[in-house]
């Protein structure tokens, strides 16, 4: 509470610029960020279900652009490695598995577009009208960087190893869970249970599930 | 750098995460648009950690936290959608509405709740040893 009191003391006073006058990384920061939003824009709204993945990998990774403008390096890579890397691909293999159709789909937006539109606009209305005018004056200090490999993994493995090792046993809870999930149908459709006797109901649930494949 | 432009930038994408989230149908747009939401708090958790310049670096840590729980929830969402499109030959949420409360009292919906009822009943307990180990073992591949 002390540290965020001084600090908003010492940051508050420095805005040496106004937004008429904006510095080269500001310049950076807004083009690369015109690119992230539009890509955003374009996967929310695109018609084609493989598009949307692939403008998801271009707003992911202009966002991974921002981190570095923000001298947040570390982060930046973790997310190139994880979002670009692995969720994307997950995506694209969650489409590719519930056949997703290649082309245009008429029906990927649903009925309540317009009542979303709305919601989503007075949200944006509301919250850029509200962060704008509690930060309009507030400067970020890029010139020594914050978040290179160094401090991460000083910070992480010195004051937040407990959370980090609690997230380890999250991850696999979730490892197991996804196994689960995606394990029990599977076994009983490829293994028809010769040695189990199995229920009464057995037979035509699986082939519902042999139909629906 | 002015402190508005990521605030700026994190509450529009996160309205445009919004907007995904309610106006899509297929449950795999709608985890991509909880995507794009979950990238803008993180930008600006970033964009207040390098403000604040804090000590710990709290925003940043968190950031990495929310980053892997982020990629659990998109393993979970994915394996509970391909669940569904088994069970159900549709990945539609507007489709799954089994259990929302009809004025006429769901009589076309009855048949199809049975069945689905049926296909997501467990059945582990009565299944054989070997089966079980099978499953094991090919589980890590």
């Amino acid at each position: 509470m002390t540290f965020a009191a001084t600090g908003h003391g010492t940051l508050a006073a420095a805005a040496p610029q106004g937004f008429l006058s904006p510095t080269g990384v500001e310049i950076a920061f807004v083009l690369v960020g015109l690119v992230t939003l539009g890509a955003a824009v374009v996967t929310v709204t695109t018609r084609q279900l493989v598009h949307a993945a692939l403008w998801l990998v271009v707003a992911l990774g202009g966002l991974a652009v921002e981190y570095l403008l923000l001298t947040a390096e570390f982060i930046a890579w973790v997310q190139v490695l994880i979002y670009v890397g692995s969720v994307v691909v997950l995506l694209l293999f969650g489409l590719m598995l519930t056949r997703a159709p290649i082309g245009r789909s008429p029906d990927a937006d649903s009925g309540n577009r317009p009542a979303a539109l709305a919601v989503a606009l007075a949200a944006a209305a509301a919250l850029v009208w509200v962060v704008v005018d509690a930060f309009r004056t507030q400067w970020i200090d890029l010139d020594k960087p914050q978040g290179t490999t160094e401090v991460t993994g000083s910070i992480l493995f010195r004051h937040w190893v407990l959370p980090f090792e609690a997230l380890s046993v999250l991850l696999l809870a979730a490892l197991v869970g996804a196994i689960v999930l995606s394990r029990r149908n599977a076994a009983r459709s490829e293994d028809p249970g010769t040695s189990r006797p199995g229920p009464a109901g057995a037979p035509s649930d699986r082939a519902g599930d042999k139909e629906q494949r | 750098m002015h402190l508005a432009y990521p605030a700026v930038l994190a509450v529009l994408l996160f309205c445009v995460g919004l907007y995904g989230v309610l106006a899509r149908r297929n449950a795999i747009l709608v985890l991509m648009s909880v995507e794009l939401m979950l990238n803008a708090v993180n930008l600006n958790l970033v964009a207040f950690d390098v403000w604040l310049r804090d000590a710990l670096h709290a925003g940043q840590a968190l950031t990495l936290f929310t980053i892997a729980i982020a990629a659990a929830e998109i393993g979970i969402g994915l394996a509970i959608v391909l669940a569904v499109y088994r069970n159900r030959g549709t990945s539609a949420v507007d489709d799954l509405r089994d259990t929302a409360e009809r004025p006429d009292d769901g009589g076309d919906g009855g048949g199809r709740d049975s069945e689905g009822a049926a296909a997501d009943e467990p059945d582990e307990p009565d299944q054989p040893a070997e089966g079980k180990a099978s499953q094991k073992a090919e589980a890590p591949a």
